[in-house]
């Protein structure tokens, strides 16, 4: 199947571009692997976007979602596999090949994993990267945080509502996140601090009952019903390091034009090299990266 | 058609069903479940003779611990009250039809 542009990620970058992409009057195709919206739909309110605040991550994403179906962009729920280069490419899903002369990588990023045995096979029993999404299955058992970010500090303050007991473990002594946070987390009297500490082991055969940690060289076992494991963000873009250049992250090396280092690959979001990972930046980056695909198409039409 | 169940009519509903069923565990405030909401709808639709239900966690919080749910959306497909399988998550529609297909 033939398309001017391919857009691979159905985030709020992705959607943008399609958005731009087909009041220019191309031919869109929008590839996603999970949810449209990407990252934000789980997060129950937005402060920050303009002129919309207070909405809810699934209201915005579906708005924009809307928003492209309506202008005619196409959307098709497949994994993206791989990218084969050439002046025409061709992008492989897990059930069809589609083929493009421009290609937008709009991939994102993923929540970092803590890299343990058992770790996949206790998602969804014992074990979630989204307190906002399944803090409410805790209710007055014992969890445990791990992380020292924005997030994990948020992440806690909204379980120690929730939750019997909270703690909190960080591998160093100090928190990343905003002061006023911490403050407000120090404050809660069912949350306890283990500072300086990784954890080892995640112990439990149908569901996590307990982590083993490592605090100043001792093994300490925990009880836990739960682990929030809130540790950052990481890239998922290996499968396309052939085509692309990625940086030692993982990132797709792009400048403020979105151009990536093979001409009609372009990449928008959170996925590429940049300072401000946010919705503003990442719908910035859909209309640029569209309207520089749009540019290369139209030079491809006349040469 | 997915009804709408709760503790008091799982037992005849879901359990007693001679059918497969489908069982949609959902919550308003969560914004996957409200997207997989629509293509639920349209599953019931389009497989006249699968049983879809829906349970709201908020609403029946034994049946969500019943399944052990900890994260949702989850579906959990029975067959004569026993589980066959579960998906954790939204999933796009081709993915849920083929598991139907599976189990049909
Ligand atoms: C909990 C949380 C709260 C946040 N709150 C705010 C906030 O209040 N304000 C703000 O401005 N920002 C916020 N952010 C940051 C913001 O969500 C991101 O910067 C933004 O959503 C990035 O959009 P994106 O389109 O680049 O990537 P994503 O939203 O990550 O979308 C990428 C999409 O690509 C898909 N994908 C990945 N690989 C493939 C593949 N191989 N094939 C097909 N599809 C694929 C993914 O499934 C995903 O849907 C928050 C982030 C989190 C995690």
């Amino acid at each position: 199947m033939k398309y001017d542009i391919v857009v691979i990620g159905a985030g709020i970058a992705g959607l943008t571009a399609a958005i731009y992409g087909k009041r220019a009057g191309k031919n869109v195709l929008v590839l996603e692997s999970r949810t449209y919206g990407g990252q934000i739909v789980n997060t129950p309110s937005i402060e920050n976007y303009p002129a919309a605040m207070g909405i809810s991550g699934f209201e915005f994403a579906t708005k924009i979602y809307e928003q492209a179906i309506t202008l005619g962009a196409e959307i098709k729920f497949e994994n993206v596999m791989s990218i084969t280069d050439g002046k025409i490419k061709t992008v492989h899903t897990n059930q069809n090949d589609y083929q493009s002369p421009v290609v937008i990588i709009a991939t994102g990023s993923k929540n970092r994993q803590l890299g343990l045995p058992n770790e996949e096979k206790l998602l969804g029993k014992g074990i979630s990267y989204c307190a906002t999404c399944d803090g409410a299955f805790f209710k007055n058992k014992v969890v445990a945080v791990i992380g020292g970010g924005n997030t994990a500090v948020e992440d806690a303050l909204y379980l120690a509502g929730v939750a019997q007991k909270v703690y909190v473990i960080h591998r160093r002594n100090q928190f990343s996140a905003e002061s006023v946070m911490v403050e407000q987390l120090q404050k809660q009297p069912n949350v306890e601090f283990i500072f300086d500490a990784q954890v080892t082991e995640l112990i439990g055969e149908q569901k996590l009952s307990a982590i083993n940690i490592n605090t100043n060289n001792q093994a300490r076992i925990i009880n836990i019903d739960g682990l929030f494991v809130a540790v950052g963000r990481v890239p998922e873009n290996e499968k396309f390091a052939n085509v692309v250049t990625l940086d030692q992250h993982g990132y797709i090396i792009a400048g403020e034009n979105c151009e990536t280092s093979a001409p009609g690959i372009f990449t928008a979001g959170d996925c590429r090299t940049k300072e401000i990972r946010q919705l503003v930046t990442a719908a910035g980056d859909g209309a640029v990266a569209a309207n520089h695909a749009i540019q290369y198409l139209n030079q491809l039409n006349q040469d | 058609m997915v009804y709408q169940v709760n503790e008091k009519n799982f037992e005849q509903e879901v359990l007693a069903a001679k059918e497969l069923v489908v069982v949609d565990f959902n919550a308003e405030w969560c914004g996957p479940c409200r997207m997989l909401g629509p293509v639920i709808e349209q599953l019931a639709e389009e497989n006249q003779d699968v049983k879809f239900v829906s349970v709201n966690v908020d609403n029946s919080g034994e049946l969500a611990q019943q399944f052990g749910i900890q994260s949702i959306p989850c579906v959990v497909f029975l067959k004569k009250g026993e589980e066959k399988t579960r998906n954790v998550g939204f999933a796009p529609k081709s993915v849920l039809e083929n598991m139907i297909k599976e189990l049909k």
